[in-house]
């Protein structure tokens, strides 16, 4: 079933032509990959899909960007509720400096999504619990989020978006700042979530690509090159440029 | 074409190790710089700091005199207190207590040992002990500023000197003779000595003067003139050498004046003070009561004040009075409750420091009102939601500008603007802080937008991500995060603000205020502006108060910093 869909979406930076009419179909309850080189514009597209885009004043974006057959960038759609609903977590951890129950309380309470501090707490340990972090933070839950370890920040970080009750979750790199342990934990950690929400990752980690996601898009300068079920792209790649890129020739 | 492997050689050349010393030695020498920069401002801190304790420490203290006063009922009314005359009361108590003072100016002077703030006391007192009247209570007159000065030293001090002879007193009504059986006043005529031979040299300087004149009306021709000028010069001449010839007499009598050191003896608890002396006799007038007809004292003591009277303020009667005072333990010494506690006064004694400290409370309080709650909401509306066009760079820049604007022009705009226009009350800490408020809000705004820019912009992403408006991005992250900086912008803009003088006193804050203001809309005055008033007056006692007011304004200026710091703590994480 389709989550989102994406229709001839062109993105400018000023005159900087930075996605080439793209169309997708991201569907509910799948891990989505996006790879591709540096600079190819995943990360870009990525931040179109919940219009984090519109804080830079220079992007400009055309095309239609559906969720649930919603256009989302329409003047009724406020971006502030569309964000409540599409949850991000970014590469580098940036927890806010305030306690650890402070960091995945904050959007139920500005949401007003619980009405009690009882309701509140078991959000809160839920959406620890659901980021495995629950047992290493517990007992701490009033240090400040920045003290934990960079593994640690990152799942507080997916605790926190996943606390907002969001339908879809993108990913932006999230294990490229961590060692192998920790981006092992947040795989797992991915692939428990599917069952809840759409998942969009956007990875360098061809392999973590594999591992993780049921669909992949390759993006190459700008152009969704190829976009099908993982297992197709790894093994029988269409284009030549995901033949070359999956085979390590280029990026 | 280079070699690379040619390039890796110099690494151990001689010039390489010659470069590294090089550059050892500047970063040495850079070290040596910053340490002596260091050192010589926390040496000049230190100097400031001590010599303004040390002046300040006069100020610390105040003198009081205890007396017995008479609240003569017939005097003062019982049911109209406050309309008895009780500085004329005080006056006649000291009257009666010296009578030997007499003549105007030394009256005057005996007045004058006692605030003229005392009988006002005095008055509150009695007004709240009506009971009183009729009876005679003591009370502490507090000192006036030439006592209390006088008390503290700072006008020298009478020394005894020691003598061997026998002294005998030849009194007849006022004047006095006497001679002592030594030439113990050998000693003291160095001094008097001196004092002819100045004068005699100011003789010859106008000797000379004359003779220049005679000299000049000689080459015109005009010798009715010259022959004028002649005269004079003789004249002058003689009186130089009559000068001299007399200090070179041993036993001459000499006259003591303004210009020579102060000399007396006492007789049991009488004062007499010298007018001639001898090696071994002079005169004298009395100041006290002493048999008549010439007798021999048993017990006397000569007495010397090294401060010819020319440089001190309190007079030889003056210093005698205080002297007996001290010695029949009536004069006490206590903190300086008038400095801490009062307003602005004229007499030294009086004035106190509470109402300019007071003043710039208000002042203060405005201005942080003020600054604070305009500059960082402006500062947030420029650095988070403002366009970046031409206009907001335009604002920027007058921002900027005005950060540079000297404080005068603040003053000016206040004076045509609040007091001008808006005809809001001259001299008052709403008027003052307001002027000072515009002064610190670009201080203020540009600190606030330096802060705001330092927020790691991840932070702001991470909020937005999860559905936070720009609003709450601000108030819950932004904000918190950078107000330990708005804070010490804050810090630095208000220190500016506190000792400000010159826009204050455009808007009319110099005035001579006495009440302790009650709330922003009084007449006041500030610590700054108190302190500049303070050193021009011509009174020594304002030397110390001056100095203690500096204090009050440091211990201000870190109370307040203290308290900032203490915020910006709180809101200080780490990221």
């Amino acid at each position: 079933m389709n989550k989102m869909t994406t229709k001839n979406v062109d993105v400018f930076y000023g005159k900087n032509h930075a996605i080439k009419d793209v169309s997708i179909d991201i569907l509910d309850k799948t891990v989505t990959a996006f790879i591709g080189p540096s600079g190819c514009g995943k990360s870009t597209f990525l931040r179109c899909l919940n219009r984090m885009n519109d804080t830079i004043s220079i992007c400009r974006i055309t095309g239609d960007l559906l969720m649930d057959g919603e256009d989302i960038y329409a003047k009724s759609v406020d971006p502030v509720q569309l964000r409540a609903r599409v949850g991000m977590v970014f590469q580098k951890p940036n927890p806010f400096p305030k306690s650890i129950y402070d960091n995945v309380a904050y959007g139920p309470k500005i949401h007003g999504l619980v009405d009690s501090k009882s309701d509140l707490d078991e959000v809160v340990e839920k959406s620890l619990k659901r980021a495995a972090i629950w047992g290493e933070v517990k007992d701490r839950l009033n240090e400040s989020g920045t003290s934990l370890s960079g593994g640690q920040q990152q799942r507080l970080c997916i605790a926190r978006a996943i606390a907002t009750a969001p339908e879809v979750l993108l990913m932006d790199e999230p294990a490229s700042a961590l060692d192998p342990i920790a981006t092992a934990q947040i795989e797992e950690l991915i692939d428990e979530l599917r069952h809840s929400y759409s998942v969009v990752i956007v990875t360098h980690s061809m392999q973590q690509a594999a591992r993780v996601s049921q669909k992949t898009a390759f993006f190459h300068m700008g152009d969704m090159v190829e976009y099908g079920d993982t297992s197709a792209i790894f093994t029988n790649p269409v284009d030549q440029r995901t033949q070359d890129y999956i085979t390590g020739r280029f990026g | 074409m280079i070699d690379m492997t040619e390039l890796s050689k110099k690494h151990r050349s001689p010039q390489a190790a010659a470069r590294l010393h090089k550059r050892n030695a500047a970063q040495k020498r850079l070290k040596y710089y910053g340490i002596l920069a260091i050192s010589l401002s926390g040496l000049a801190l230190a100097i400031l700091l001590w010599s303004v304790l040390g002046k300040s420490a006069g100020a610390l203290t105040e003198y009081q005199i205890q007396m017995e006063i008479t609240l003569d009922a017939e005097l003062i009314d019982r049911d109209n207190i406050e309309r008895a005359d009780f500085s004329q009361l005080s006056k006649d108590m000291l009257s009666n207590r010296f009578p030997f003072v007499n003549g105007r100016t030394e009256r005057r002077g005996l007045f004058d040992i006692i605030s003229s703030g005392a009988a006002y006391e005095l008055r509150d007192l009695v007004a709240k002990n009506p009971n009183w009247v009729g009876q005679t209570i003591p009370f502490d007159f507090l000192a006036s500023d030439i006592a209390d000065l006088y008390f503290k030293g700072a006008y020298g001090q009478i020394e005894p000197i020691t003598h061997r002879g026998a002294l005998t007193i030849q009194r007849d009504g006022e004047s006095l003779a006497f001679s002592s059986s030594d030439a113990d006043f050998a000693p003291l005529l160095g001094n008097v000595r001196a004092r002819l031979l100045a004068r005699a040299n100011d003789h010859r300087i106008e000797a000379a003067l004359q003779e220049n004149g005679r000299r000049v009306f000689n080459e015109r021709g005009d010798f009715v003139e010259a022959a004028k000028r002649k005269n004079n010069r003789d004249f002058e001449l003689a009186q130089a050498e009559a000068l001299e010839a007399l200090a070179a007499q041993p036993d001459g009598v000499f006259e003591l004046d303004q210009f020579t050191a102060s000399i007396f003896l006492k007789l049991g608890q009488v004062w007499v003070r010298v007018e001639t002396i001898s090696s071994n006799a002079g005169t004298g007038k009395i100041l006290g009561d002493i048999a008549n007809g010439v007798w021999e004292a048993s017990d006397w003591q000569l007495l010397i004040y090294n401060s010819p009277p020319i440089t001190r303020k309190v007079s030889d009667v003056q210093a005698i009075l205080l002297e007996t005072l001290r010695e029949q333990g009536k004069v006490s010494s206590g903190i300086n409750r008038h400095f801490f506690t009062s307003g602005d006064s004229r007499e030294p004694e009086l004035a106190g420091i509470w109402g300019a400290a007071v003043g710039s409370f208000w002042t203060m309080l405005v201005t942080i009102i003020f600054a604070f709650f305009i500059g960082v909401p402006a500062a947030i509306y420029l650095e988070e939601f403002a366009r970046d066009n031409k206009f907001t760079r335009l604002v920027e820049i007058n921002i900027n500008n005005l950060a540079a604007v000297p404080s005068i022009v603040f003053g000016l705009l206040g004076l045509s603007v609040f007091i001008g226009f808006m005809g809001m009350q001259r001299s008052s800490p709403i008027v003052g802080g307001m002027v000072l408020g515009i002064m610190t809000l670009p201080v203020i705004i540009i600190a606030a937008r330096a802060a705001i820019k330092a927020v790691p912009p991840s932070i702001r992403d991470g909020a937005l991500a999860l559905g936070a408006s720009d609003l709450q991005v601000s108030m819950h992250h932004v904000l918190p995060l950078s107000m330990p900086g708005i804070l010490t912008g804050t810090i630095l803009g208000m220190a500016r603000a506190l000792g400000e003088t010159a826009p204050l006193i455009m808007i009319g804050m110099v005035a001579f205020i006495v009440d302790i203001p009650d709330g922003p809309t009084n007449n006041a005055t500030v610590l700054p502006v108190q302190i500049f008033r303070w050193a021009d007056f011509p009174e020594r006692a304002f030397e110390a108060r001056t100095a203690a007011a500096i204090m009050v304004l440091l211990a201000f200026l870190f109370t307040m910093n203290l308290t900032a710091i203490l915020l910006r703590k709180r809101f200080e994480r780490r990221w």
